[in-house]
């Protein structure tokens, strides 16, 4: 909770530091307030509370995943430094709403009340729609918001009837009420009929196949950095928040008594089949590097959604994947950033001979990329190991199949990038040395192979 | 001290290569190399002394990763195989240039670091992961440093990464899947211990195999092979041809056999004539190639699926014969591409049609390369020799066939090799100029021929070594 308000203070702070002419110290000063939330929320962890009648509350997965959130949100904050130089007088606007994007991120994984989860929701969705559309002068960018909005609206409302149908089933909003109610012998349609209203439009914000059409084209037309944010942050975010609605609401155990569980298990290896294998196959294709990292970011969602099988026990795998996957976007797109800066496109042409020009950025970038396929000493490649290890327990051998044939897929386009760096001729010389950005990368990646030295750091912490 | 030192040496000596830049990076590799064989030697005292020097320490809790390193016999061999032949090789590539030098040796001894890893591991995962990461650094040996075509060279590389990398991930999938029948637990030991039914053996033993026989290579899925030695530079190839295919048949007889035993005695034949195969399709297709490099290809191709072969026999002589002629397979093809490298180092070329007459400019070095080939048609006296006859003699106790069938690799190989050397050494002078082998040439092929004729001699030290950890891998085998 102390969280919560810490980070929205923060962000009012942004907005006044504009009114007081203080541009140039707002992004050393967020990165301080933000260290002092994820020290506040260090602080916080493990501690169980709830606020305002249940509003809000604080369990050790809330606070594990929005120190996820805070830290990621670092990393933002400090690439847009670089970003927005040409937009001077924007800057303390983008940095407050990214601010408020957290606020709401924080509000959807510690909702104790379906009113709080769907504030949260939409606080998050408006911010990216901003955010999509903050290239005001670049009609693709307007394209990419209006996208976003109509069908992001579209899905927000198909998440409230899911709420009104629960509400309907169960006479309350409160999540352990209703976690209560549904282990019960007799319930009313409604409830399974609601929670798969909002699965359903939770999946849309994950960006799941055959919810996933908006994504390609929204990716590709927003800011890179606003790419950068709803691949990584917003993508977390939106699975992180699926996962505690079905395992705080019971939804497991009560689909168990009214024997529809081999449904819903069957529904969620049909979508995370689906997912993973469109994302990559249409990935294989695409040239522009943000329009690949989007249907790799759906093939992910697959492998995401393959914790949701064994809910009871894959919260530490879940929180593992996401900070694997997280970290190496964030690391890969503070290269595509700096490469493709003053570009018109995110074309794979851009990074051609970047080995020879930038050996460093293009071994992060590879590095990055390898952690996203899999491959160890990354953290990418724990990450579907214990997937794996936890789907087989389970008995999804098939699924585990499926999805190693697709990670040998997605080395096909990762490795694309890999070989333009490496075996193709430079096009032009790139000047300047973003102090940032360089960190940022750093940063990142090291944290990445760090994840993959010590998994059990974050692994154990949900036990 | 224990095996992990040697770790530790190499991965140092990789960074330490990188940082030391570009002039001195050969060199800082060298010595390094050097460093670590030493101490792999002081280990193997220490071992034939009854020291302890493997390692087992907790690394993962959920699910139990351990970091287990086991140092028997056969590791040690392996590990003795890798850490000599390392420094050969960085030795011999001192008469090129490369650019980025620094990068390129940092990552030949990462990769020694990653296959003496896999050779020394005693938890699936942790082997897996040694495993995976030698594959990296080859990658990029083989693209930047390569010669060739750019576009040709980059399509053989990436077939060759997914290949493997495809092969490996169903690995993968086996160790998981084991370990979940050994209530979690990654360790040799407690997967050793497994008791699966005959249809899940052959599953995993099929999943191994995918992963095993792309990367020995074992017909049909060779098909990487000859574009990645020819397009890779002669280091990679080296790297490749000597240690990293010896990674799936070593892998094979410590993880394949003694995990799914059943499936192996029962599908012995087919696997064997695979291996068989190999070497028929392997001495035919080196009859007609043109290319210097690509002719060792398909020869290395022929030998491997003979030592392929022998392993799958599950007899002591097969296994023992088997891991004779791995390392000394790994000897002689070293040498032999390091004398492909020399003479394109003079000509520029590896066409050998172009190539001739080059003995009577350069007496010593033909003499060396006359040595390498006859110990790589085996000849009697050299180390080869051993190995070769031992798995032969395992194959006939299986069905006289297959050794008469597996002995076409001497025959067509004594034809082919001779051939060739007959187009490359002898016949009409070569307009160009040849100069002979210098010092630190001849340096490493002394070295080179000197192991293989020590051990043709007198090959008990090694056999020595190894056939008590053989005997307890067939233990495993036969237990049941």
């Amino acid at each position: 909770m102390n969280t919560l308000i810490a980070i929205t203070g923060l962000g009012v702070f942004c907005l006044l530091f504009e009114i007081l002419n203080f541009r140039k110290g707002i992004v050393p000063f967020t990165i301080l307030g933000l260290l002092g939330v994820l020290a506040l929320n260090f602080y916080e962890f493990g501690s169980t509370e709830s606020y305002y009648y249940n509003m809000i509350t604080v369990s050790k997965f809330s606070t594990a995943f929005s120190s996820l959130f805070v830290i990621l949100t670092i990393f933002l904050v400090a690439l847009s430094h670089n970003f927005y130089e040409n937009h001077q007088t924007k800057i303390s606007d983008f940095i407050a709403i990214k601010i408020f994007l957290l606020a709401g991120a924080v509000a959807m994984v510690s909702f104790g009340n379906l009113a709080m989860f769907f504030l949260g929701i939409e606080i998050l969705s408006i911010a990216l729609y901003v955010l999509a559309a903050s290239e005001r002068l670049n009609l693709k960018s307007n394209e990419a918001g209006m996208k976003y909005f109509l069908m992001g609206s579209f899905a927000s409302g198909i998440i409230l009837f899911g709420i009104c149908l629960i509400y309907g089933a169960m006479g309350s909003f409160d999540v352990v009420e209703i976690s209560e109610f549904s282990l019960s012998a007799e319930l009313p349609i409604w409830f399974p009929i609601g929670m798969i209203l909002v699965t359903i439009g939770m999946l849309f914000k994950i960006a799941a196949v055959p919810f996933h059409f908006w994504a390609p084209d929204v990716y590709e037309g927003s800011p890179a950095l606003t790419t950068a944010l709803m691949s990584t942050l917003a993508k977390v975010v939106a699975i992180a928040t699926l996962f505690k609605l079905i395992s705080g609401l019971n939804l497991i155990p009560s689909l168990e008594n009214q024997d529809h569980l081999h449904t819903f298990e069957n529904i969620i290896v049909i979508i995370s089949i689906a997912s993973m294998t469109v994302g990559n196959i249409m990935a294989l294709r695409q040239v522009n590097v943000k329009r690949m990292l989007a249907f790799s970011g759906i093939s992910h969602a697959g492998f995401m959604l393959m914790t949701f099988l064994t809910v009871a026990a894959s919260a530490g795998v879940l929180l593992y994947y996401t900070a694997a996957y997280a970290l190496a976007g964030i690391a890969a797109f503070s290269v595509i950033l700096y490469v493709c800066k003053n570009q018109h496109n995110e074309d794979i042409t851009n990074f051609h001979g970047l080995g020879k020009t930038n050996p460093l950025l293009a071994a992060i970038l590879t590095g990055s990329l390898l952690s996203m396929a899999g491959i160890p000493i990354f953290s990418g490649f724990f990450a579907k190991l214990f997937l794996f290890n936890q789907t087989i327990q389970a008995g999804h051998i098939i699924l585990v199949i499926v999805a190693v044939i697709n990670s040998i897929i997605s080395v096909g386009y990762y490795f694309k990038l890999i070989l333009a760096m490496y075996s193709k001729e430079p096009n032009e010389e790139r000047t300047g040395k973003p102090f940032l950005i360089y960190a940022v990368a750093v940063v990142s990646i090291t944290l990445n192979i760090v994840l993959g030295l010590f998994p059990s750091l974050v692994l154990d912490l949900l036990n | 001290m224990n095996v992990s030192t040697i770790l530790i040496i190499l991965l140092i000596g990789a960074f330490a290569t990188y940082f030391s830049g570009d002039k001195l990076a050969s060199k800082v590799a060298l010595l390094f190399s050097l460093a670590a064989l030493g101490c792999s030697v002081v280990l193997l005292n220490n071992y034939n002394a009854g020291v302890n020097i493997s390692v087992i320490c907790n690394w993962i809790t959920q699910p139990k990763i351990a970091f287990a390193l086991n140092a028997d016999g056969l590791g040690l061999a392996m590990v003795l195989l890798t850490l000599a032949l390392t420094p050969i090789i960085i030795f011999s590539s001192f008469g090129n240039e490369y650019k980025n030098a620094k990068s390129f040796y940092g990552l030949i001894l990462f990769m020694a670091f990653a296959m003496t890893g896999t050779f020394l591991a005693a938890d699936g995962l942790l082997y897996y992961i040694f495993w995976e990461l030698a594959l990296i650094p080859i990658y990029f040996i083989a693209l930047i440093w390569g010669n060739g075509d750019a576009d040709e060279r980059r399509k053989a590389v990436v077939k060759f990464f997914i290949y493997t990398l495809a092969g490996s991930l169903f690995m993968l999938t086996a160790f998981i899947y084991l370990s979940q029948k050994a209530n979690g637990s990654f360790l040799i030991e407690d997967l050793y211990k497994l008791e699966l039914s005959s249809c899940e053996q052959f599953w995993i033993f099929l999943a191994f195999f995918f992963a095993y026989a792309i990367k020995i290579p074992i017909i049909p899925f060779h098909t990487w092979q000859a574009n990645v030695y020819q397009k890779a530079p002669t280091v990679g190839t080296m790297l490749l041809s000597g240690i990293m295919l010896k990674m799936g048949l070593y892998s094979v007889i410590r993880w394949q056999l003694p995990i799914a035993p059943l499936a192996a005695k029962e599908y012995l034949y087919i696997f064997i004539g695979l291996g068989i195969a190999g070497v028929i399709y392997g001495s035919i297709v080196a009859l007609r190639q043109k290319d210097l490099k690509k002719l060792l290809a398909y020869s290395s191709l022929a030998h491997v699926g003979l030592i392929a072969a022998g392993s799958y026999t599950l007899t002591l002589d097969g296994l023992r014969g088997a891991v004779l002629q791995m390392i000394a397979h790994g000897f002689v093809v070293v040498g032999l591409f390091y004398a492909a490298e020399v003479i394109f180092r003079r000509f520029e070329t590896r066409n050998i049609s172009e190539l001739g007459g080059i003995r009577t400019q350069a007496p010593k070095f033909t003499s060396m390369f006359l040595i390498l080939v006859l110990a790589s048609v085996a000849l009697p006296g050299t180390f080869n020799f051993v190995g070769e006859f031992t798995v032969l003699y395992s194959l006939s106790q299986i069905n006289i066939w297959f050794a008469i069938l597996g002995g076409t690799t001497i025959i067509l190989g004594a034809y082919y090799m001779l051939r060739m050397f007959q187009h490359v050494m002898l016949g009409e002078t070569n307009s160009k100029t040849f100069a002979d082998v210098t010092l630190n040439e001849g340096i490493s092929f002394a070295v080179i021929i000197a192991v293989l004729l020590f051990f043709g001699f007198y090959s008990k030290p090694i056999t020595d070594l190894i056939t008590p950890s053989l005997e307890t891998i067939l233990n495993v085998i036969n237990k049941n």
